[in-house]
């Protein structure tokens, strides 16, 4: 009977209808657990209290539960843990304590078999800090140059006030300091490398001399200038502090110039936190991050990923379109095309390291070396576009991606009738016109979708930008007011290489895995949905070609 | 009416001219235009000839032979002043030192032998120079064993100025020890061989007397706080006969060894570390019958000493330890140089590698590591009075029995690099014995590059075997259904929805991989494993109960939803094989399976290894496999699968005898393309590997990828080094290999399609 079962086939058919519930089951499962984990980091936590007793005698822990952990008991007993009461697990609790800067480490292992009562007061304030992570506890009072000017549950109010003053005074302090300081100090560089470049070519003189020093002169005058306003806002900034005591009733003094968000996130309602939700995510997207990259936002990155994919379209496009159209329109089937098929093919299939490696050594020592021979003599020994930058991720990139838009030019270009191009010529045009007014407006959403994938692919590509121009750490955009506005030869920071830097080479992983889990969703979605939104393009084009040929 | 006939052939005419040109300009655009749609598709070939010839161009060097040539000759500067003791050079090689017998040191221009200054060494005159020794080569320091127990040690160096931007090196004469003899022999008998090592705080003097005692003094500089006096406080010990003569001395850099060795080839090796107690460690003899010890050296880092002997053979010793903490010395390898005694070695300061000269005249570089020698020259007839190798390795002067000074350069970027010390096993100085290691940098001068790709290589192909074993099942199984069973209504979802997983970031799958999945299989270990035996099992569990359901039930699921329907049901058997893990891993495994496999078996765990890495991976290989393999099965004609049917085989006789068949190579080339996929991925096995080069079969532990190791090590390799060029041979070997595959898996393709359509 079964041996009959086995004979029909059905089994089997069973079995490989299994494999693809797998993939399916793998593929929803990795969305959604980025999904979840991405999302979650923006939803305000509550802050519980836990009056815990271990072996180490009684303690009060604040902080936010982050994972739960069950350790079979004999497991938990290799590793070196009691386990009260028989218990067939024991049960694990991640809290986030946050104040780095007292507890040494912003989280903590708790034993739920220790904890002898959980509560959450509403009174627990998380203060989001410029530096040492959150902090956890109560707020006692607020001061300022030194005297209380709030105290008990006046002081809450009044906080929020001050802060929302502060920030913005922080705002200009970071104004002043990226653009006007920013230019000032580029603007000297420039002046600098000039005088170089005069120099070098023997016209140094003491007219442009003194022209040179006037102007260096003013500059200086500006800087100064620019200083006194720094440090006035500064002073004010500095005036205010909070009082505020830990777990344990210890009293600290935060600056509240220090401070980024201040949140009760107990007494906030759904609708608070909805909102607050919110905030924190537009925050993530706009924000500089701050903690070598642990906290704050992520904006740089969002930027230097999308001007990186910009430029890479800008070069990518006319190459593969070209490409596709010498393979379908002009070349004759034979040799050469199978040779060129079978290159393009290899130029997918090589791996994106090998890209990286080649990058590095032909673009940025080869070519970038010899740029800065012929044309920035005067920046030598620091180079210019000899050292790894964004104009070379771009090219490195656009060398990887081109079999993509190749490929999908082609294939629109095979599903355009005969008929068309054959009604075209017989009406007189020639063959580049043919290509130029019928053939290539028709194939444009091809285009478009080779295109959409390549910029899919380069935003998610990490191994060869490591060689050829991403940094953890960028400390200006690549784009500015500065002329000429637009830096190629600037480092810049990538999305992807974000979630490699902040997840594995980071000081502090396990406060950073939240963030990390958040760039990886603004990555995915934005790759998923290019790759949706081509496939739409895709199937739609078909569609339309359908239609035509009958 | 006329009038417009009248015009018309006119402007027609003035049309024709017009549009003649026009016709031209057209012709010539389609001209232009083809040309260079011609180049521009033709720029796809060079594209990739370029990226081939360009990392070929970078690896080349590594490949070239060594050379040298002779630069100047000139007589020996200063020729009255007495026989050579000892040449060397300085960091450019303009400059070099010549240290006569009678005493005094004579800097010359290494490109004339024009001399640029002579001192006089502060020997006292009533005393003959009985012994002489070079120390460190780095701090450049000699020493003079004099006729009175007593010690001189003298430094030479070189200040580098730019008078008017051009560079001058200033010779000088320093006394790190004070300029007055020290004395080694309390009873002054004469010094007939020393050694010594000078550093910042301590320095050590080895010497033997004329009534064959050994000597070592040990002194140590104590700087006043107040002044910069410097006080010696000194150690004399002498030391346990080592039961033969002794006719070499050499005290390594640390001050830690002593290496005694005498003609016959006896070799004791005391440890000195202690001054106040030295012990003896190893006595051996390193001659083979017959054979006499004609000079002796240590290879740059002082753990080898290299042998030459009467026979022109040079053998490299070195301390070992093996598993079990035991010290033994050990005969790494040996060069045969030529027939004639070997009369001076001297090691590269920057290399594991050595000058040779031997008695008539020849010399010969080697490097130890790739066990290979670089290049062999007949420099002079005669045997050489003094040889000197510069710093940087790139020139040496070379002094025959005719007095005559010889000045060569020599062009050897790359010694360290061969066949062997790529491929094969090497026996690294202070290893127990051969092995194939990855460790290409350190900080230190001394240290040994070790360059093999085996290790890198062998995590490659390990972590790629064990990503296609995910893989393989998976989307292959998964392209059959898909293309063959399942219905094309949820087909147009599914094929592009597992397609997508192709286009997730790597990035992202290893950051999952790494600190997601890691721990998870860490903690999890148990139900990964009883996940793989038990969720097939339901499945054809399920399906067999299934049959047997009443067919009102079964007819309620359309033809080709069985994947749908076995959604839940998998959910279900892994939450299952979850559930009863703990259980059963208690039952058989005491509760922990990690502990009971590392206590049963001595199997290790590391968090991140090659089961989290084979399960990332396989998830991003098998969008690709599944498409490609899809594709193929998908488009084999329907006429041969009808016909099948028709002739009475079942839907599964059907596709394994015939529509698998035809397939094949589709199916095949798939595969290809998904190893050569993950051959090349660098992200996941960076971020889910501990990246450790081990060669280590185990599923447990870690690895390096050759794209891993290009990752982590090409930012800090010197531009144009032979690492950086051993990392573009990593680079080149992946391009070879994926080019191989894919070109191969092409061509079948281009073949299948030809089929298909003739078919």
């Amino acid at each position: 009977m079964i041996k009959a079962w086995f004979k029909s086939g059905a089994p089997w058919i069973w079995l490989t209808a299994g494999a693809v519930s797998i993939n399916l089951i793998l593929v929803v499962g990795l969305l959604g657990l980025i999904a979840v984990r991405g999302l979650g980091h923006f939803w305000p936590a509550d802050i519980v209290e836990y009056h815990y007793q271990d072996s180490k005698g009684q303690s009060i822990i604040i902080g936010e539960e982050v994972a739960t952990a069950l350790l079979p008991e004999a497991q938990a007993k290799a590793a070196g843990h009691e386990v009260l009461n028989n218990a067939e697990y024991l049960v694990q609790f991640l809290v986030k304590t946050g104040n780095r800067d007292i507890l040494g480490s912003d989280f903590r292992w708790i034993q739920e078999q220790y904890i002898q009562q959980k509560t959450e007061p509403e009174d627990l304030i998380a203060i989001e800090r410029r530096e040492w992570g959150n902090f956890y506890g109560r707020l006692l009072a607020v001061k300022e140059s030194g005297a209380v000017i709030a105290q008990g549950e006046q002081a809450w109010n009044t906080a929020q006030e001050k802060l929302l003053k502060l920030l913005e005074l922080h705002d200009q302090v970071d104004d002043l300091q990226d653009h006007e300081v920013a230019a000032i100090n580029y603007n000297l560089e420039r002046l600098r490398l000039k005088q170089r470049a005069l120099e070098l070519k023997n016209q140094w003189n003491d007219t442009v001399s003194q022209e040179f020093a006037a102007q260096k002169q003013a500059y200086e005058q500006q800087y100064q200038a620019i200083q006194q306003k720094l440090a006035e806002l500064n002073r004010e900034i500095k005036r205010t502090s909070l009082v505020v005591v830990d777990a344990n009733q210890k009293e600290i003094s935060v600056p509240l110039g220090r401070v980024v968000k201040l949140t009760r996130p107990n007494a906030m309602s759904l609708f608070d936190k909805s909102i607050e939700y919110v905030s924190a995510f537009i925050t993530f997207i706009t924000d500089e991050p701050r903690e070598a990259n642990t906290e704050g936002g992520i904006f740089p990155a969002i930027f230097g990923t999308v001007l990186m994919v910009l430029l890479m379209a800008i070069v990518v496009t006319p190459f593969g379109v070209i490409a596709a159209v010498y393979l379908r329109e002009y070349a004759k089937q034979g040799l050469i095309t199978r040779i060129i098929r079978i290159a393009v093919n290899n130029l997918a299939g090589v791996p994106s390291i090998v890209y990286g490696v080649f990058g590095l050594g032909f673009f940025v020592y080869i070519l970038g070396g010899s740029i800065d021979r012929m044309f920035f003599p005067e920046s030598a020994p620091a180079p210019v576009f000899g050292t790894p930058g964004l104009l070379w991720a771009s090219l490195t990139l656009a060398l990887l991606t081109l079999p993509v838009v190749i490929v999908a030019t082609e294939e629109g270009l095979s599903r355009i009738p005969k008929s068309i191009r054959e009604g075209s010529l017989a009406l007189g045009a020639t063959k580049a016109e043919t290509l130029w007014r019928t053939v290539l407006p028709m194939a444009s959403p091809a285009i478009m979708t080779g295109l959409i994938l390549a910029v899919a692919r380069a935003a998610g590509e990490v191994a060869p930008l490591m060689l050829v121009g991403v940094v953890k750490l960028a400390p200006t955009l690549p784009l500015d007011g500065n002329f000429p506005y637009l830096h190629l030869d600037r480092k810049f920071m990538h999305l992807g290489f974000h979630v490699y830097d902040v997840g594995f080479q980071s000081p502090n992983v396990e406060a950073a895995r939240p963030l990390v889990y958040a760039t990886s969703l603004l990555l995915v979605m934005v790759i998923v949905g290019l790759n949706m939104f081509a496939i739409a393009i895709r199937n739609n084009l078909r569609e339309k070609f359908r239609a035509l040929e009958n | 009416m006329s009038e417009l006939n009248s015009t018309q052939p006119h402007s027609s005419q003035l049309d024709m001219m017009a549009s003649a040109r026009y016709q031209r300009w057209r012709l010539l655009k389609d001209k232009l235009v083809a040309r260079s749609v011609v180049v521009g598709g033709l720029s796809i070939i060079v594209a990739i000839v370029l990226i081939f010839f360009y990392l070929l161009y970078v690896v080349f060097p590594l490949l070239l032979s060594s050379h040298a040539e002779q630069v100047a000759s000139y007589d020996m500067p200063e020729a009255a002043m007495g026989r050579t003791l000892l040449l060397a050079m300085e960091e450019q090689n303009q400059v070099a030192v010549r240290f006569t017998e009678n005493g005094q040191a004579i800097f010359f221009n290494t490109a004339d032998g024009a001399v640029i200054s002579t001192e006089n060494l502060p020997i006292p005159p009533q005393l003959t120079v009985t012994s002489f020794a070079h120390g460190d080569f780095d701090k450049a320091e000699v020493v003079y064993g004099l006729s009175d127990g007593r010690a001189l040690i003298v430094k030479h160096q070189y200040k580098i100025t730019y008078p008017g931007g051009k560079r001058q090196i200033t010779p000088a004469i320093d006394y790190p020890l004070g300029n007055q003899p020290i004395v080694v022999d309390a009873a002054g008998q004469a010094l007939q061989q020393v050694a010594v090592k000078v550093d910042d705080e301590s320095s050590s003097l080895v010497a033997k007397t004329a009534d064959n005692r050994i000597l070592l003094v040990g002194l140590t500089q104590k700087r006043s706080l107040f002044d910069d006096e410097v006080t010696l406080e000194r150690n004399d010990i002498v030391l346990e006969a080592a039961g033969h003569d002794v006719d070499f001395m050499l005290l390594d850099k640390e001050q830690r060894n002593l290496y005694l060795a005498n003609r016959k080839g006896d070799l004791s090796i005391f440890d000195v570390s202690d001054k106040a107690q030295p012990s003896i460690k190893h006595k051996l003899n390193v001659m083979e019958q017959g054979a006499e010890v004609s000079s002796i050296e240590f290879l740059n880092g002082d753990i080898s000493v290299l042998i030459g002997d009467n026979r022109g053979e040079l053998s490299q010793w070195s301390m070992v330890r093996d598993e079990k903490n035991h010290f033994s010395v050990e005969k790494l390898r040996s060069f045969k140089v030529s027939g004639a005694p070997l009369v001076a070695i001297n090691a590269e300061q920057r290399r594991k590698g050595m000058l040779v000269a031997d008695a008539n005249g020849n010399i010969g570089i080697y490097n130890s590591t790739a066990e290979r020698e670089v290049l062999k020259n007949s420099v002079v007839k005669g045997k050489p009075a003094a040889v000197a190798l510069s710093p940087r390795a790139d020139s040496f002067l070379l002094q025959g029995d005719d007095n005559k000074v010889h000045f060569w350069h020599i062009d050897n970027e790359h010694p360290e690099v061969s066949f062997s010390s790529l491929w094969q096993k090497v026996w690294y100085e202070s290893y127990p014995k051969p092995d194939y290691i990855w460790q290409s940098s350190s900080a230190s001068n001394d240290f040994e590059p070790k360059m093999s790709l085996v290790p890198l290589v062998f995590g490659t192909l390990k972590a790629s075997f064990y990503a296609m074993l995910v893989a393989i099942p998976l989307s292959l199984f998964g392209a059959i259904y898909t293309a063959y069973f399942m219905t094309p209504r949820i087909r147009q979802y599914v094929k592009p929805g597992i397609e997508i997983m192709g286009a997730l970031p790597t990035v992202i799958l290893g950051f999952l991989a790494g600190l997601w999945l890691a721990p998870f299989v860490e903690a999890h270990l148990a139900s990964i494993f009883s996940l793989l035996m038990i969720v097939p099992l339901g499945v054809m569990i399920f399906a067999f109960f299934w049959q047997k359901l009443p067919e009102h039930i079964r007819y309620l699921m359309p033809d080709g939803w069985n994947a749908v329907v076995l959604i839940p049901v998998i959910i279900f058997c892994s939450w299952l094989a979850f559930a009863i893990s703990p259980g059963i891993e208690a039952l058989c495994f005491k509760g922990d399976l990690r502990a009971w496999m590392s206590s049963e078996f001595g199997i290790g765990y590391d968090q991140r290894n090659t089961l989290v890495v084979g399960l990332a991976m396989g998830f991003a290989v098998i969008p690709m496999i599944f498409s490609i393999a899809e594709d193929a099965i998908f488009s084999v004609p329907k006429h041969l699968t009808t016909g099948s049917l028709a002739l009475g085989a079942t839907p599964w006789q059907t596709m394994t005898k015939v529509v698998l068949l035809t397939a094949s190579p589709g199916i095949f080339s798939a595969i290809m393309i998904g190893f050569g996929r993950a051959v090349g991925e660098t992200m996941i096995v960076l971020m889910a590997t501990g990246n450790t080069p081990v060669m280590d079969l185990s599923i447990f532990q870690g690895l390096r990828t050759l794209s891993a190791n290009i990752a982590v090590e090409m930012p800090e390799s010197e531009v144009n080094s032979t690492h950086y060029r051993v990392l573009f041979l990593a680079a080149l070997v992946l391009f070879m290999f994926t080019f191989i595959v894919n070109t191969l898996a092409e061509m079948i393709r281009q073949n299948l399609r030809q089929k298909y359509s003739s078919l």
